[in-house]
């Protein structure tokens, strides 16, 4: 075993930190405060090589290992978890045609994201379907070489400002989760509408809108997989995407950590910086450790696959183990500034806000837990 | 045209630097490495004017196994190819500037870029040892006439210029009281100062294709050069810690003991 990063880790690591500290980070509360949809930094994270991080080479991509896309998504995330969801989102669409297309799908439906910028939404959950994604209400009806789709889906990242679709959507409600099945919509066809961009407590960078489906075409030759296998593609996409989810909460807790150490320097009460009281100290030393845990168990997780294994054990674990603790960390971040803290002015309570996300989406954290338990009683 | 750039291993300037306790050097322990930041103006130059003009970029670094981490940001912004003079001991600057000359005489370059100086030594004087023993023009500490946010600058345009007849380049250089124009003959040595361009960024794709871009080694025996230090290092302290500063009651309080303690007005 070997935790010493590769030079070639070290450059794609440093690249990334970089980017987030330089470009990102300085503009990290005016996103946060206005909401907007951040395409300037985007924008240079596409010049720089910083998005659609899992697409192969022999499609365009970088051909980069898990394991080096979870270190550079930390970074990503260390700059804001906003900015870094946008950027994962596109990997999330994408990974269902990475796993699950034909060779003649990846050149057509993931090639034109290495050549311009470009926003990719993954469709899966509905009003009445999060957790329990086999209860999805949106159909897929097969008329001749297209299917028609009809439905509404929530919560979608990049909504706005997608240009391509990856819709998870039912042939036959009455056989649950083995009438799943998923397809690519490409561009803004007719009957395909997004709604307004959602007020989010945190990560407000990113766009989040309802899509919504309306007799939409799609054409035989973008359905990914068979009839029926949309359930399998969606559960093999979540556990290639929570490495990287994992390591977006690793990010924000190293921020939060970070800023607690300086400003627990620097704060003096009773005589002296309050790093000086053990209190104090307690919770900067759990932070760390408890970010360094939730770094390696992501490392891990991302290892698995790059061996080319199944890592669903592994990922729910570093998924489920990274959110909750990127929440104490933020939490204690903001009780180490105390009443500053809870203040815009202070980049804590963001990070707070921020973390909290990753214990919901793709997957909440009980979810997680369910997914633990079903593999360790197999 | 060929460009040759340098690229020294020195400490990241943000990395906490503590000189060790029998003064024998620096605590290398836990310590981050990055390019000397003068070298990469010299890289990004040396790009810029590659792009104009035509040509190749050339990257050298002398030291351990190490500087091919430097030598590979270099060639992940875009240099062609690099050239490691694998050697372990002590260098001094003239020790340096030979096997440099070497590397030069070899390689043949029309401009040679270097950052004026490294910010772990801060000695300033590798690129006019260079230009003196190749026996070239030199024009130390280039800068730029636009500010660096000005659109030139976004449009990566080389401050260092060719001469239309394209035997000489024109150097802006930063002097005491203000700028000075150069023109000198080419093949010559240019060294960066820190307002010459802002360097670009390594892009992941640009990290991925610098791993198959060759290294040559070449050691101070192939080159035949005697890098045996004149200079010997006999100890490193650290600057005296700053003495907290006072807070005055008022302004004639202030203006009393600048007059009667400082004795600065
Ligand atoms: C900002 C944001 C962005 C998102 N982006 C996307 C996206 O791009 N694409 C997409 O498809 N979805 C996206 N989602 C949706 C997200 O994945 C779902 O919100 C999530 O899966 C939970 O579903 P739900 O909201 O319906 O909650 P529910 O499923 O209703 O869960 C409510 C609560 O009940 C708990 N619960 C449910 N079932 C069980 C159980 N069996 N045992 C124990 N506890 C249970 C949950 O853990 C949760 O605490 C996003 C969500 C948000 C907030």
């Amino acid at each position: 075993m070997d935790f010493q990063l590769t030079e070639s880790q070290r450059a794609l690591q440093d690249a990334a930190r970089k980017y987030a500290r330089e470009v990102v980070r300085p503009k990290a509360a005016h996103y946060d405060e206005t909401s907007e949809f951040p395409k300037d930094l985007l924008s240079a994270a596409f010049e720089l090589g910083l998005i659609n991080m899992a697409i192969p080479s022999e499609y365009g991509g970088l051909g980069l290992s898990h394991l080096e896309q979870v270190m550079v998504c930390e970074e990503l995330a260390w700059g804001c978890a906003g900015v870094a969801t946008s950027l994962i989102a596109n990997d999330l669409a994408n990974l269902p045609i990475i796993l699950h297309g034909t060779d003649d799908q990846k050149k057509r439906l993931l090639t034109p994201f290495t050549q311009k910028v470009k926003f990719s939404s993954f469709c899966l959950t509905e009003p009445g379907a999060g957790s329990d994604v086999a209860a999805m209400s949106t159909t897929a009806r097969r008329e001749g070489d297209h299917y028609v789709l009809n439905g509404s889906k929530c919560f979608i990242t990049n909504g706005g400002y997608a240009d391509q679709f990856t819709v998870f959507a039912t042939v036959d409600k009455a056989k649950k989760h083995k009438g799943i099945t998923c397809f690519v919509v490409e561009g803004r066809p007719q009957g395909l509408t997004t709604g307004k961009h959602e007020n989010k407590m945190g990560q407000r960078a990113s766009n989040t809108t309802t899509v919504t489906f309306d007799e939409v075409r799609v054409p035989v030759a973008n359905r990914i997989g068979e009839e029926g296998q949309g359930f399998l593609v969606a559960m093999a996409t979540l556990d290639n995407s929570r490495p990287l989810t994992a390591s977006i909460s690793v990010g924000i807790a190293r921020a939060a950590l970070e800023h607690s150490l300086d400003y627990s320097a620097q704060r003096q009460t009773f005589g002296k910086p309050i790093r000086e009281h053990q209190g104090v100290q307690f919770m900067l030393a759990d932070m760390a450790m408890n970010t360094h845990g939730a770094r390696l168990l992501t490392y891990e997780s991302a290892w698995v696959l790059d061996q080319g294994q199944r890592n669903t054990l592994q990922s729910s674990y570093a998924k489920c183990f990274a959110a909750d603790m990127a929440m104490k960390v933020t939490t204690d971040a903001v009780q180490v500034y105390g009443g500053y803290g809870y203040m815009k002015e202070y980049p804590v309570e963001k990070l707070m806000r921020d973390a909290k996300l990753i214990q919901v989406y793709e997957g909440t954290s009980q979810v997680q837990r369910l997914v633990i338990a079903k593999e360790l009683f197999k | 045209m060929k460009i040759l750039v340098t690229a020294k291993r020195v400490e990241d300037p943000e990395s906490k630097i503590k000189v060790k306790p029998d003064g024998s050097g620096i605590v290398q322990e836990g310590l981050k490495y990055k390019i000397n930041p003068f070298d990469e103006i010299g890289v990004e130059e040396g790009l810029r004017l590659a792009a104009k003009h035509g040509g190749e970029v050339v990257v050298v670094s002398i030291g351990t196994k190490d500087v091919q981490e430097q030598l590979r940001h270099a060639l992940a912004m875009g240099a062609t190819r690099a050239v490691w003079v694998n050697h372990a001991g002590a260098l001094d600057q003239l020790g340096i500037a030979a096997l440099l000359q070497k590397v030069v005489e070899k390689e043949k370059p029309d401009l040679v870029v270097l950052g004026k100086q490294s910010i772990d030594d801060d000695q300033n004087q590798v690129g006019q040892y260079l230009a003196e023993f190749l026996g070239w023009g030199q024009a130390t500490f280039a800068s730029k006439v636009e500010s660096l946010e000005s659109e030139a600058e976004k449009n990566k345009v080389p401050a260092v210029a060719l001469t239309a007849d394209g035997k000489a380049v024109r150097v802006v250089r930063e002097v005491d009281n203000g700028l000075a124009t150069l023109e000198v003959q080419l093949p010559a040595v240019v060294t960066t100062d820190l307002r010459l361009n802002q360097p670009r960024y390594a892009s992941l794709p640009g990290i991925m294709k610098a791993k198959s871009k060759p290294i040559e080694e070449l050691t101070p025996e192939k080159l035949g050069v005697d890098v045996t230090p004149r200079i010997q290092v006999l100890k490193m302290s650290a600057p005296p810690a700053r003495k907290a500063g006072i807070k005055v009651p008022d302004v004639a309080t202030l203006v009393e003991k600048l007059h009667n303690e400082a004795k600065v007005v």
